[in-house]
């Protein structure tokens, strides 16, 4: 009873806050309800068994993809009036076409017919091993070239980014370390014995 | 009790969200970046509730590389995003014609 509960919950949630994603006027607002949005899916991936699942889409949305979008919304100065011009007159066809996608992708789930493996039986209620333990072990041993690759990939990505945004500025006098490095003491410091009363000449 | 079909129909309704989405928003890059996270949303859902309810982890897996490639195309989204907003001073994408396909 709880889990029916929860499980409308969840998805009712999920789907009024992706609306409130397209729909909303402020852009900081769509993050933040796209935020709300994955929390909500974790939620849905808890009830199906899949904790680690749950939990990545927690961090890795919530905690790093929501929170960069969040940071590029704020950062640039971008006035989100004018981009909205063309919202009103692309709203009629836009409903159109979602409708004709939505009833065109329930028509092919209800004419999939459930196969053998799918008679109704429920796998993850009494699971012999936790889910993290057995996603580890496949994980690492059938996928562990693709594992590779989507490291692989997250440095790819990381590597793009940077060369992307980086910029060398004119302005700023950065460190060099290979001029502070190579600077021995005889450089910069002299070693002198002045006399009494004599003082020095710099 | 709640069956495969209830969570396919909420990934399909999130897919269509993310689509619609990408159909309104087509001046302004970060929502058709955020509709695309959606529609990666839906797909995990889909994913996560066949592997599931076919007793399979490879769905799972699958879903974790979806994961992977969905944070990989938003933070090259994003970069590519902030390089357009420097030299053009807008993210309005609907004229941007300086490539030239």
């Amino acid at each position: 009873m709880i889990a029916i509960l929860a499980f409308y919950l969840f998805a009712t949630l999920t789907i009024a806050s992706a609306v409130a994603v397209i729909f909303a006027r402020n852009p900081v607002h769509s993050v933040l309800w796209l935020i709300l949005a994955f929390f909500n899916a974790a939620g849905l991936m808890l009830l199906l068994g899949a904790e680690f699942i749950a939990m990545l889409v927690v961090i890795v949305y919530v905690g790093a993809v929501a929170v960069l979008f969040l940071f590029v919304v704020m950062m640039l100065d971008i006035d989100f009036a004018s981009l909205r011009s063309g919202f009103t007159r692309n709203l009629p066809f836009g409903i159109i076409l979602a409708i004709v996608l939505l009833s065109e992708i329930i028509i092919a789930g209800l004419s999939w017919k459930a196969g053998p493996a799918l008679s109704g039986r429920h796998i993850a209620d009494t699971p012999a091993i936790p889910n993290i333990v057995a996603l580890g072990q496949l994980l690492y041993s059938r996928y562990l070239f693709a594992f590779e690759l989507a490291g692989l990939i997250l440095l790819v990505a990381m590597i793009g980014a940077i060369v992307l945004t980086h910029r060398s500025r004119r302005d700023t006098r950065p460190q060099n370390v290979a001029k502070q490095n190579a600077r021995r003491p005889g450089d910069a410091t002299r070693m002198t014995q002045p006399g009494v009363g004599e003082g020095m000449k710099l | 009790m709640i069956g495969l079909t209830h969570y396919l129909a909420v990934a399909a309704i999130l897919f269509t969200i993310g689509v619609l989405g990408i159909f309104l928003n087509r001046r302004n890059v970060i929502l058709m970046l955020m509709a695309i996270e959606l529609i990666l949303l839906a797909v995990n859902i889909n994913l996560v509730a066949f592997s599931t309810y076919l007793g399979d982890l490879t769905g799972q897996v699958l879903a974790m590389f979806v994961l992977t490639v969905a944070a990989a195309e938003a933070a090259i989204g994003l970069a590519i995003l902030v390089i357009f907003f420097r030299r053009r001073g807008s993210i309005a994408v609907d004229d941007v014609n300086r490539m030239h396909g």
